[in-house]
């Protein structure tokens, strides 16, 4: 599998009253031809940053760095404004967290859809037509054609969701970033929408970033997992490595807070993380899991782990020796 | 007035497909509210006749005698009951009746006919000029906030807000009249005597104008809509423009009519210091000449004037939100 | 062990709400300029005998049109001038000042009382009440005002006191539409019913639940209105329909000035300057007071 997306050492600051923010702190991954990425983290972990950065559509006062930024090779970091917009929209499409609010109130469905195609490619207006229409009745809604002359309001949230998905789609992406799509939604809605989005990945062959902070999403729909924490990956790998083998403290604790029916022993408390999130601002010395941490030593405090190598594909950011971080499984 | 803009995020559950309907039962709605409004504004405009207390008396002067005054009464018809007073009048006026001017001898409709033009002119050459400059200020200071653009801007409507109308009148007289004279202090023989003129009676709504658009547009500017735009990698100019300016502009329009409204309800100052023989002159010199008939006509149609743009406002908010034509 | 000294209990507590406000209050450049130029101005007024020796309304044919003290030709008698007819400038923009904060302050607490009460009203109680006294608004509205004060003061004859009661009774709605949007948001909330529940009475209740919370809207509405009130009046006063000679309205001065525009521009310049001033510094403190009690109203 060829690499779409090649990440490395993104950093993103914003600045605030008390110092710089690190949102997002040097975070390296890769996302391969029509495969499946999990961002997953806490809210405030950085995962939606991350998406914005890819885009560049961040807030103006945040500031992007990176050692590389490569989309189809291209290098993304050094672009021009307008050429990033040519590729927005056409190569590279987002879908956001809130169906509700994410359309233009004033504009039909129809028009914002036809927008995109005509925006990005030498089309007739029929042309667009046809695409919007064929694409409504992808992403399963019926009676598409008189729904391009419907208003937003006139539309439920999970209908909405589906239309920013079809509007994603227009110009046929080759990576479609998908931030907490399903959050907003009912919880039945919710596994119509993943099975749609899985489906379409692999019809159109996209690739796929999926911004979650449930882990049950990203086992369900992913290929590849990243786990995020205070704007750094603590853990990468498949799904299946992850998710049977997960290494680091942090994934431990993610996963078992998570009841499974069958499991979970009755009557016992359900896992949880003590402690918060920091908020990593100003200059930080050695793990920031640290504080909430089972088992950290006396180095965790002084000294930053780097991304370790378990295996080919699954990676973890933590200073203990790997057979104490594998027993714990 | 300043009016906030809508919160337009707001979700609405269930979509509604009656946007035929909704439209058409507003419109009903709010044209019964306006006539309603027209017929009490009427009786009260009606009405002030009688705040100087006998209006043969005022229209007799101090010289005339009690039989002078009742003779007065008889002709002017003052001496049947009010009621039936105003219902002549509201009858006659539907036909486009005011009566005689007491001053003039001539029909009021006529005389008001000869006015309504200059200002007319005058009142849309201002609005015009406020939109002109205030609704590009007001948006550039929104995409570049706290700029010199924006600090600008403010400062120029924070002055504008303070400035009486008659005295920059006469200042604006004063410097482009007298000391370098390019302009002509009064009279409406060509276009060249409504350029002080409307840039009096247009500055005052310029402020709420800029800062309405302004706040509108930050608002809009950083709603997720726009953000979604910005990811399907739109121009610029198509954001601003089609998405941003598109809702931002809303509250603006219905502001304006209204900004319209006192427009010309402050032409009477305007007109009285360049001498523009408008409806707003008329009514000052009705006023001073207690000439009755013309000043309850002028305020009738004013007042008319003012109910169908708040009405044109509210009606126009309707079509450009489509959200509003539900409920 | 070391002992740590205890921090004073400012520094544990923090600063409570009135110290905050005071520090946003005079953090603010401009309600402290508006607030500032204001209160010299309300002092000139009230000082007025002291500060100018001269009756304004002393007419002293000789020392007509004299020039104000920037021009060669001016006399220390008439520091600002003199008008046509004699009358020293100076003493009459003093007394000026007293006129239009005069007519300022009660016409922004008659139209205040009317708008506060029927707003509030409105708000409270919701249903009919709020019907009827939302299409009174809409009438007022539709009422092009400056042509009724116009004519209202014209037909009954023009005076302070009628110029007062006009204006309050005319510009009344602004405070009715704010109180009634402020009294509908606190309508809603919890304490309201907390307080019903307990049995006050809904007087106890409009007095000390909402009236304290929406205080700020109404302080802001009313220093706004005052501003108006004050352009209104000297508006009325220039076209002759307002307060009457030989009062010194600063409108009324520009009005009188007007014949004299071509050689004697200051006749018209300095009232209409102190006019500006006057209205400038209460909008910023207006402002001024809307920015630092709501900062979300901007």
């Amino acid at each position: 599998m060829s690499t779409l997306l090649e990440v490395e050492d993104l950093q993103i600051d914003i600045p605030i009253s008390a110092g710089d923010l690190h949102a997002v702190r040097g975070i390296s991954f890769t996302v391969g031809k029509g495969e499946t990425l999990g961002l997953v983290g806490e809210s405030g972990c950085g995962k939606s940053m991350t998406a914005l950065a890819l885009m560049n559509l961040l807030p103006k006062t945040a500031r992007r760095r990176g050692t590389r930024l490569a989309f189809g090779g291209k290098d993304l970091i050094a672009l021009k404004e307008r050429e990033m917009a040519d590729i927005r929209g056409d190569r590279m499409s987002m879908i956001f967290q809130e169906p509700m609010t994410s359309l233009n109130p004033s504009y039909t469905i129809g028009n914002q859809l036809m927008e995109v195609m005509l925006r990005h490619r030498r089309v007739s207006r029929s042309e667009a037509r046809n695409r919007a229409v064929f694409l409504l009745e992808k992403v399963g809604i019926s009676a598409a054609k008189s729904r391009l002359g419907q208003y937003p309001h006139q539309l439920s949230g999970g209908l909405r969701q589906r239309v920013m998905i079809a509007m994603a789609l227009m110009c046929d992406p080759e990576l479609i970033i998908a931030d907490e799509p399903t959050t907003a939604l009912d919880v039945t809605i919710q596994a119509q929408i993943l099975h749609l989005l899985r489906g379409l990945q692999r019809e159109f062959r996209m690739a796929m970033i999926l911004i979650t902070h449930d882990l049950g999403i990203v086992a369900r729909v992913a290929d590849r997992v990243a786990v995020m924490y205070a704007g750094q990956i603590v853990e990468t790998g498949t799904v299946r490595d992850v998710f049977t083998q997960p290494l680091h403290p942090y994934t431990h604790g993610l996963l078992d807070c998570i009841p499974i029916p069958g499991k979970t022993p009755r009557g016992e408390l359900l896992g949880s993380i003590p402690g918060m999130v920091p908020t990593p601002v100003g200059v930080l010395l050695g793990c920031t899991f640290r504080n909430r941490c089972s088992f950290t030593f006396q180095d965790c405090a002084v000294q930053d782990p780097g991304m370790r190598r378990v295996s080919e594909t699954h990676g973890c950011r933590c200073l203990l020796e790997l057979e104490k971080l594998a027993k714990r499984a | 007035m300043k009016a906030r803009p809508l919160a337009r995020d707001r979700a609405f559950p269930q979509g509604s497909n009656r946007r035929g309907t909704g439209m058409l039962s507003y419109t009903l709605k709010r044209l019964a509210l306006a006539v309603v409004v027209t017929l009490v504004v009427s009786a009260l405009s009606f009405g002030l006749l009688y705040l100087s207390g006998d209006p043969a008396a005022a229209i007799g002067g101090e010289a005339a005698t009690d039989a002078d005054i009742a003779n007065i009464r008889k002709i002017y018809g003052l001496d049947r009951p009010i009621y039936i007073q105003y219902l002549t009048w509201i009858g006659k006026a539907l036909q486009g009746d005011f009566g005689m001017s007491y001053y003039f001898r001539l029909p009021v409709s006529q005389i008001m006919a000869a006015r309504v033009p200059a200002t007319l002119i005058l009142g849309c050459s201002a609005i015009v000029f406020a939109l002109i400059f205030s609704i590009p200020l007001g948006v550039i200071a929104a995409i570049r906030p706290n700029s010199w653009v924006d600090r600008t801007a403010l400062f120029l409507s924070v002055m504008g807000q303070a400035m009486p109308s008659f005295w920059l009148g006469l200042m604006l007289i004063v410097v482009f009249s007298v000391w370098l004279p390019i302009l002509p202090p009064s009279g409406t023989e060509g276009w060249e005597y409504f350029v002080m003129p409307t840039i009096v009676l247009g500055y005052f709504a310029m402020p709420a104008i800029m800062r309405l658009t302004r706040a509108g547009m930050m608002e809009v500017l950083a709603s997720d809509y726009i953000r979604t735009a910005r990811a399907k990698g739109l121009r610029s100019g198509s954001i601003l423009f089609k998405h941003a300016l598109r809702n931002a502009i809303i509250p603006v329009v219905s502001v304006s009519a209204v900004q319209f409204g006192f427009m010309l309800g402050g032409s009477i100052v305007v007109e009285t210091v360049f001498a523009i023989q408008g409806m707003g002159y008329l009514a000052w010199e009705s006023i001073k000449r207690s000439d009755f008939p013309t000043v309850q006509a002028v305020i009738l149609i004013f007042a008319v004037i003012y109910i169908v743009l708040t009405l044109l406002a509210d009606l126009l908010n309707g079509w450009l939100d489509p959200r509003i034509r539900v409920t | 062990m070391e002992f740590l000294s205890i921090p004073p209990v400012e520094e544990i507590l923090g600063p409570s709400p009135g110290q905050l406000l005071r520090r946003r209050l005079f953090a603010h450049k401009g309600l402290m300029i508006g607030g500032i130029i204001l209160a010299v101005i309300i002092s000139f007024a009230l000082l007025a005998p002291i500060l100018s020796s001269q009756d304004p309304y002393a007419q002293s044919l000789t020392t007509r049109l004299s020039k104000p003290f920037w021009h060669a030709e001016s006399t220390w008698k008439h520091p600002l001038g003199s008008d046509h007819v004699g009358r020293d400038y100076l003493s009459r923009l003093l007394y000026g000042a007293q006129i239009s904060l005069l007519i300022g302050f009660c016409v922004a607490l008659i139209s205040g009382v009317i708008g506060a009460a029927l707003g509030v009203v409105a708000g409270y109680f919701g249903g009919r009440v709020d019907m009827v006294i939302t299409f009174i608004i809409t009438l007022r509205l539709s009422i092009p005002f400056v042509l009724v004060a116009v004519a209202v003061v014209g037909i009954v004859g023009g005076s302070l006191k009628v110029v007062i009661i006009t204006l309050g009774l005319l510009l009344w709605n602004r405070y009715a539409v704010v109180m009634r949007s402020a009294t509908q948001q606190i309508r809603n909330q919890d304490y309201i019913p907390a307080a019903e529940a307990v049995g006050c009475s809904t007087t106890r209740i409009l007095l000390s639940e909402i009236m304290p919370n929406i205080v700020n809207n109404l302080v802001v509405v009313a220093t706004l209105e005052m501003a108006n009130a004050i352009l209104l009046e000297a508006a009325l006063s220039f076209l002759g329909l307002g307060v009457q000679p030989p009062i010194p309205s600063w409108g009324l001065m520009v009005a009188e000035g007007k014949d004299f525009l071509f050689f004697e521009p200051w006749l018209i310049a300095i009232p209409g300057v102190a006019l500006f001033v006057l209205v400038l510094a209460i909008n910023l403190l207006g402002d001024g007071i809307r920015d630092v009690t709501a900062p979300e109203n901007r």
